[in-house]
């Protein structure tokens, strides 16, 4: 009692782990402040500066299948036209640059930065005018969840599942799960029609309504299923191999301890 | 019994407490006594497989309470109403106060969800668990004389749980649910000259109308259960009528039942595995999401979700949907002939109806009037057994076929190689099980012949006076050596002339099965083989 006396306050040991700790929040923070002020004022869209620092990634990175002036090859399509979006989305989610040839372009780890993601997106887009990437407010999920939940059963689920856990197409192709896809990407996706998508222009659905549908994959994506673990959201597939192997799994085994010979 | 004078009488029974005089009042008003006494004492063979039927009924006592609380709530009407309830991604959307009840049952009524999910766990295990049953009945040749009609009985349970399930899963009135009864509909519609007349009769109109999910609440929760229940008094009742079939083992014969009785062993384990059942599908309801129809929203014909498929027990007729290859449509006398809907759909109907009609197959294949009370060990009817393995390996690819798209991408296949791969399954599949499952059998009978007449491996290896090694073989105990001779070898029909001197075609056909079954045979060592073998040995 005595020595926990002596040991409170500025003394004691846990006052060393709290300013360390409040030292690299400190620290920490500030950093990140000035580091994402700086790459806010670098990725200027129009400054020629960004356009030149995009040129230069896309010569060294992208050239190679479409062309050095990004007019396209055999092995790449061109990407005059395509605006900031779609480069966004696909080098964005790590889809460019390529691995390999494929059936469709696999999702993998981001391969570019914040930054020198936005860089190649606005030399593209300087190419020629296209979709750009979407305001904050359209893609933060401050929409109407039931009006983008029945335009997605309407219009992705029949590629995507209703519950957004993606489905295969032909040839190997499929369409991903969309449980981890973020606002922007969603909705560039959508008026870029990446891989084997269609594209949803502004008059087919207007950005409102993919405000919506962004807004009700953000609920799915945020609230868990009420009823407990979902099984993959697979629907009666996952749930018939579930009661097979694990519901009638136990019960046998339960007959089997039933039935067995004590010794 | 002391009826005479019952006012001297009553002091005598208070002896045996209330208990006593609640029985002799019963007793004494019912005769029950007999009954309790002959099902009392009847005795059950005791294994694991024969509690896979036990399995099925508690399940379908789980499906009728969880099921009664459900109609309390469920309200069978395809109005439209806006649902107001409380989740949010479907807050005002037009739906059927079927859906929107169902929505209310899951949000809004304290409890509900749990019971509807444990109700729709619970009639998945019970067609598992009936599927289960039925396989161990096939394979162990519990189907035979006097059991027959039981196996009638049991598959006709087998397609009315189908029924029930299909029927259920159609109620919410969801968007999944819908496309499945689009499916039925697409295949009454594709019988010729009757489907479309049927299609109308049955929804009351053009698809979907608004009464098909009144109608099917009537089947699902009056008809289907009634006679259900019916039937499944019958098949216990049959039950006790033919007593339990018992595995061979020493003292059990084709005359007795060996095995603990009803009162009170028995019956407190079975009471306990009730609990059990019961216990695991609340557990799997608490915990594991099932049919989450607040993510497929209500039906509306024109979307289809990717990866919609119907419960599992459907899925095979699913499965043969898919794995038809396109272009089987024929325009002829103004009419379309859709052959990809006929073919699965008459293929599986020949299907269902081999194995309904399987126990009359093989009896009049063997020839044999007796009656089997002995289960038999499936590799000791190797061409049963390899039917089966043909049967399940051809029902195993449709169901996986019904999972195709999904096998697709978790597998990073292509849809067209799982579709082909299946369709190949499907035709060569049974084959290859059919030869594959007949040779391990025979291999398995050859294995216990050796055993029985040489000893099984000891792994003592000797080395004899001489310089030889031998590895000493230890003989079986007689206990073992009972379970491995005692079966029934059948030895192919001889044709014979009937009492007009012909041989008819139904008879060259009957000893030409009869020649396919039992041509490749391993007879179970007989007594003189045994002693000659012991003499040579000791």
């Amino acid at each position: 009692m005595t020595s926990s006396k002596r040991r409170t306050g500025r003394r004691s040991p846990l006052a060393t782990v709290a300013l360390l700790a409040l030292g690299l929040v400190f620290t920490g923070g500030a950093y990140a402040a000035f580091s994402t002020g700086t790459a806010q004022a670098e990725v200027e869209a129009t400054s020629q500066q960004t356009i030149e620092e995009g040129k230069k990634l896309f010569q060294a990175n992208c050239a190679t299948c479409h062309g050095l002036d990004a007019q396209g090859t055999e092995a790449g399509p061109s990407l005059v036209g395509v605006g900031a979006a779609a480069v966004d989305f696909q080098v964005g989610t790590g889809r460019m640059p390529m691995q390999m040839q494929g059936p469709q372009a696999e999702q993998k780890p981001v391969q570019f930065t914040d930054e020198q993601t936005k860089q190649l997106a606005y030399y593209v887009a300087s190419l020629g005018p296209g979709p750009d990437i979407p305001a904050d407010h359209l893609v933060n999920g401050g929409g109407d969840a039931a009006n983008g939940a029945e335009l997605f059963r309407i219009n992705c689920a029949m590629c995507h599942n209703v519950a957004g856990a993606g489905g295969a197409l032909t040839e190997g192709k499929y369409a991903p799960a969309l449980n981890d896809v973020s606002g922007v990407h969603i909705y560039e996706a959508m008026v870029t029609g990446p891989q084997n998508m269609p594209v949803f222009n502004d008059l087919n659905i207007t950005p409102e309504d993919k405000r919506d549908i962004i807004t009700y994959l953000q609920y799915i994506q945020d609230n868990r299923s009420p009823g407990g673990f979902e099984l993959g959201s697979l629907g009666p597939v996952s749930e018939g191999l579930f009661i097979w192997i694990f519901g009638l799994g136990t019960i046998v085994a339960i007959t089997v301890w039933i039935t067995a010979k004590s010794n | 019994m002391s009826t005479a004078a019952p006012t001297t009488s009553a002091p005598e029974k208070r002896k045996g407490g209330f208990t006593a005089a609640a029985s002799n009042y019963i007793d004494e008003r019912t005769s029950i006594s007999t009954v309790v006494k002959e099902l009392g004492r009847k005795a059950f063979p005791d294994h694991w497989s024969f509690l896979l039927g036990e399995i099925a009924l508690f399940s379908f006592v789980v499906v009728l309470i969880s099921g009664t609380f459900l109609t309390f709530f469920f309200q069978a009407s395809m109005a439209e109403v806006h649902y107001e309830g409380s989740y949010v991604p479907l807050k005002g959307i037009e739906m059927s106060v079927a859906m929107a009840s169902t929505l209310d049952i899951s949000f809004d009524l304290r409890g509900g969800l749990f019971v509807r999910q444990m109700h729709h766990w619970a009639a998945l295990l019970f067609v598992a668990a009936i599927g289960l049953h039925m396989l161990r009945i096939f394979f162990t040749g519990a189907f035979r004389k006097p059991r027959e009609l039981n196996w009638v009985i049991g598959f006709v349970l087998f397609v009315l749980a189908m029924g029930e399930g299909f029927t259920g899963y159609s109620l919410p009135d969801d968007l999944l649910s819908g496309n499945g009864l689009r499916i039925i509909d697409g295949m009454i519609k594709g019988m010729p000259v009757i489907g479309t007349w049927t299609s109308f009769l049955l929804f009351g109109g053009e698809f979907p109308g608004t009464a098909i999910v009144g109608r099917l609440y009537t089947l699902h929760i009056l008809l289907l259960p009634a006679i259900i229940v019916a039937l499944i008094a019958v098949h216990l009742l049959f039950v006790v009528v033919h007593k339990h079939t018992q595995y061979a083992a020493p003292g059990k014969t084709q005359q007795n039942a060996v095995g603990p009785p009803i009162l009170p062993v028995y019956a407190a384990k079975a009471g306990g595995f009730f609990f059990i059942v019961f216990g695991v599908l609340a557990l799997i309801a608490s915990l594991f999401t099932i049919n989450p129809i607040w993510n497929y929203g209500p039906y509306d014909p024109s979307p289809v979700s990717a990866g919609t498929q119907p419960d599992w027990y459907i899925g095979f007729a699913d499965g043969a949907l898919r794995l038809i290859p396109p272009g089987w449509e024929f325009v002829w006398l103004e009419r379309t002939w859709s052959f990809n809907i006929l073919v699965p759909l008459v293929g599986l109907l020949v299907f269902l109806g081999l194995v309904f009609i399987y126990p009359f197959i093989e009896a009049w294949i063997t020839g044999d009037k007796r009656e089997h009370h002995i289960a038999d060990r499936p590799r000791n009817a190797p061409t049963r057994t390899a039917i089966g393995a043909a049967g399940v390996t051809f029902y195993a690819g449709l169901w996986a076929a019904a999972s195709s798209d999904l096998i697709a991408t978790h597998f990073k296949l292509t849809m067209e190689g799982v579709i082909h791969s299946l369709q190949a399954v499907v035709i060569l599949g049974p084959f290859l099980a059919y030869f594959i499952t007949k040779r391990v059998c025979l291999a398995l009978q050859k294995k216990d012949r050796e055993v029985v007449l040489h000893g099984y491996e000891s792994g003592r290896i000797v080395k004899l006076p001489g310089g030889e090694f031998i590895e000493v073989h230890q003989p079986l105990d007689e206990y073992d050596r009972w379970r491995l001779v005692s079966y029934e070898s059948y030895a192919p029909l001889m044709i014979r002339p009937d009492a007009r001197g012909r041989i008819s075609v139904w008879q060259k056909m009957r000893a030409g099965f009869s020649r396919w079954f039992f041509e490749d045979r391993i007879a179970p060592v007989t007594r003189a083989e045994l002693e000659a073998s012991h003499s040579d040995h000791h």
